[in-house]
């Protein structure tokens, strides 16, 4: 082909003018607690988008033809409008993949699923036992996840998601993790955690250690093209080859997130102040804040790498995840946290305790206690072979596929 | 991925249009392609093949849609083997099959 184009990675890092796909989450209400709940979810904000505003939301997507939305929350099934919501995206070509723990994925619901084409799901769960899901989500979590995998099987529901936050509990579970998929004819999603939300407060006891970052990055490296990851474990890519995916950091390039109350963050791993482009329900909705905003045109601009500029690695991890770096305290043209080189290590010893950015937004329940140690017990690899994982958990390039082009 | 696969076969004579579940989005790069069904995300890597893509339909044959699209002839294998790609993801399909 005569056409010379830059590569498709550095197109996108000049951001597009409307995203591939992006993460709404529609309500701040949970029926769970989960203790590394990016969005630190629990009770509804009163000031959540109407019905009404979610539909103009979605008619501007149509316009924008972002082909299709991952909807998350909170819980976002536990909405009154939900299906409603449901139906109108995909009634004007507006994709829905929802992220749910099952509490409302009964047998009739299953059925409805089944039959439309433009409506995916994704299952949460985050262990391939009870035992070690309900520490990290909360007591009977499993059998709801478990029960809704059942109920989307029975239903015909082929290639549904099963979405794997991975932890230290739980890397020495993917191959089982990868039975459960198989046995529902669905499909393994595993994702980075984040020390955003409510997970910043138990990251350091649950973030992968350095050898199981290795052990996933192998795995990976073995089973990725059968696996979903988001583009999350970019930051493993220092490892040696690439994983599948663009291996980019699309925060405000290719992807957004839009919160219940119409906050428009440049990732969903980003709910903080720093990272607030806009809001919707300002003049010219989400179109002038994903366009024209000053946090997005700054995210586009050419980024420098700062201390990991000089590292063998750069070109392949890009320095990691903005989200991990800040809510570690680490900053963003330094290394990541995970940094597979050991700089993050170093450099997080350099920071005091507490020194961290706290979430601007909690809408925990209150009362109980949440916040609960984490069982860290649970019986794996006291050899410690297990890699640890990042999360990019909505990179619009999870799915992508197949690239044509002549050139 | 598919691009770095063994030229697979794709009948430049045969009549070809977009799978009615593919949504495309050019840009200037070329278009992102997303697929309903298989949900799987694409890439047109110039606007050539878009133009290409679209005109699939209207031409009799995809030959005549990449010659009318300005692809010259001697660049037809190199079109054949982004075609057989699409192709192969269903993106594009034999029309009346």
């Amino acid at each position: 082909m005569t056409v010379t184009t830059m590569p498709l990675v550095e197109q996108f890092q000049f951001g597009l003018d409307a995203p591939i796909c992006l993460t709404w989450e529609l309500t701040y209400a949970c029926n769970l607690s989960c203790v590394h709940c990016l969005s630190s979810s629990g009770r509804r904000d009163p000031r959540e988008l109407s019905t009404a505003e979610c539909k103009g939301v979605i008619n501007e997507l149509e316009r924008m033809q972002v082909f299709y939305v991952n909807i998350g929350g909170g819980e976002p099934t536990v909405r009154s409008d939900f299906w409603e919501l449901v139906d109108y995206a995909t009634e004007h070509h507006v994709g829905v993949k929802f992220s749910t723990n099952g509490i409302k994925i009964s047998p009739e619901v299953a059925r409805r699923l089944a039959g439309s084409d433009y409506v995916d799901v994704q299952i949460s769960l985050d262990g391939a036992t009870a035992e070690v899901n309900d520490a990290v989500r909360g007591q009977g979590s499993y059998d709801t996840a478990l029960r809704a995998m059942q109920n989307l099987a029975d239903a015909g529901f082929t290639g549904f998601k099963i979405s794997v936050v991975m932890t230290r509990q739980n890397v020495d579970q993917l191959d089982a993790f990868k039975a459960i998929a198989d046995r529902f004819n669905a499909q393994l999603r595993i994702t980075r955690l984040r020390p955003s939300g409510r997970g910043a407060d138990v990251w350091d006891e649950l973030h992968p250690t350095a050898a199981q970052q290795r052990v996933l990055y192998d795995w990976l490296v073995v089973h990725g093209e059968g696996v979903l990851t988001g583009d999350s474990f970019f930051h493993l890519a220092a490892f040696g080859d690439a994983l599948p995916g663009l291996n980019l950091c699309g925060a405000g390039r290719v992807v957004c997130l839009i919160d219940p109350v119409g906050d428009v963050y440049a990732c969903p791993f980003a709910i903080h102040d720093t990272f607030l482009a806009g809001n919707v329900r300002s003049p010219g909705g989400f179109q002038q804040v994903w366009q024209h905003s000053e946090l997005f045109t700054e995210l586009r601009r050419p980024q420098t790498g700062g201390a990991c500029h000089s590292c063998s690695a750069f070109d392949s991890c890009r320095g990691g995840c903005m989200a991990a770096k800040f809510f570690t305290g680490l900053p963003l043209d330094g290394p990541d946290p995970e940094c597979v080189k050991g700089h993050g290590e170093l450099a997080l010893a350099r920071i005091a305790s507490g020194a961290a950015p706290k979430p601007s937004l909690d809408h925990s329940h209150r009362g109980k206690s949440e916040r609960r140690p984490i069982a860290l017990t649970l019986g794996r690899n006291a050899g410690g072979n297990r890699a640890p994982v990042s999360a990019c958990n909505e990179n619009p390039l999870a799915n992508f596929a197949s690239v044509a082009g002549a050139n | 991925m598919s691009t770095n696969q063994p030229t697979p076969t794709f009948d430049l004579d045969g009549r070809w249009t977009l799978h009615e579940q593919v949504s495309i989005r050019p840009e200037r790069f070329g278009a992102l392609l997303y697929h309903f069904g298989t949900r799987r995300l694409s890439f047109l890597k110039s606007p050539t093949l878009l133009a290409v893509v679209q005109s699939l339909d209207s031409q009799p044959t995809a030959r005549e849609a990449c010659l009318s699209a300005g692809v010259p002839s001697a660049e037809l294998p190199s079109y054949r083997t982004a075609l057989a790609a699409l192709a192969a993801s269903n993106t594009i399909c034999e029309r009346g099959s």
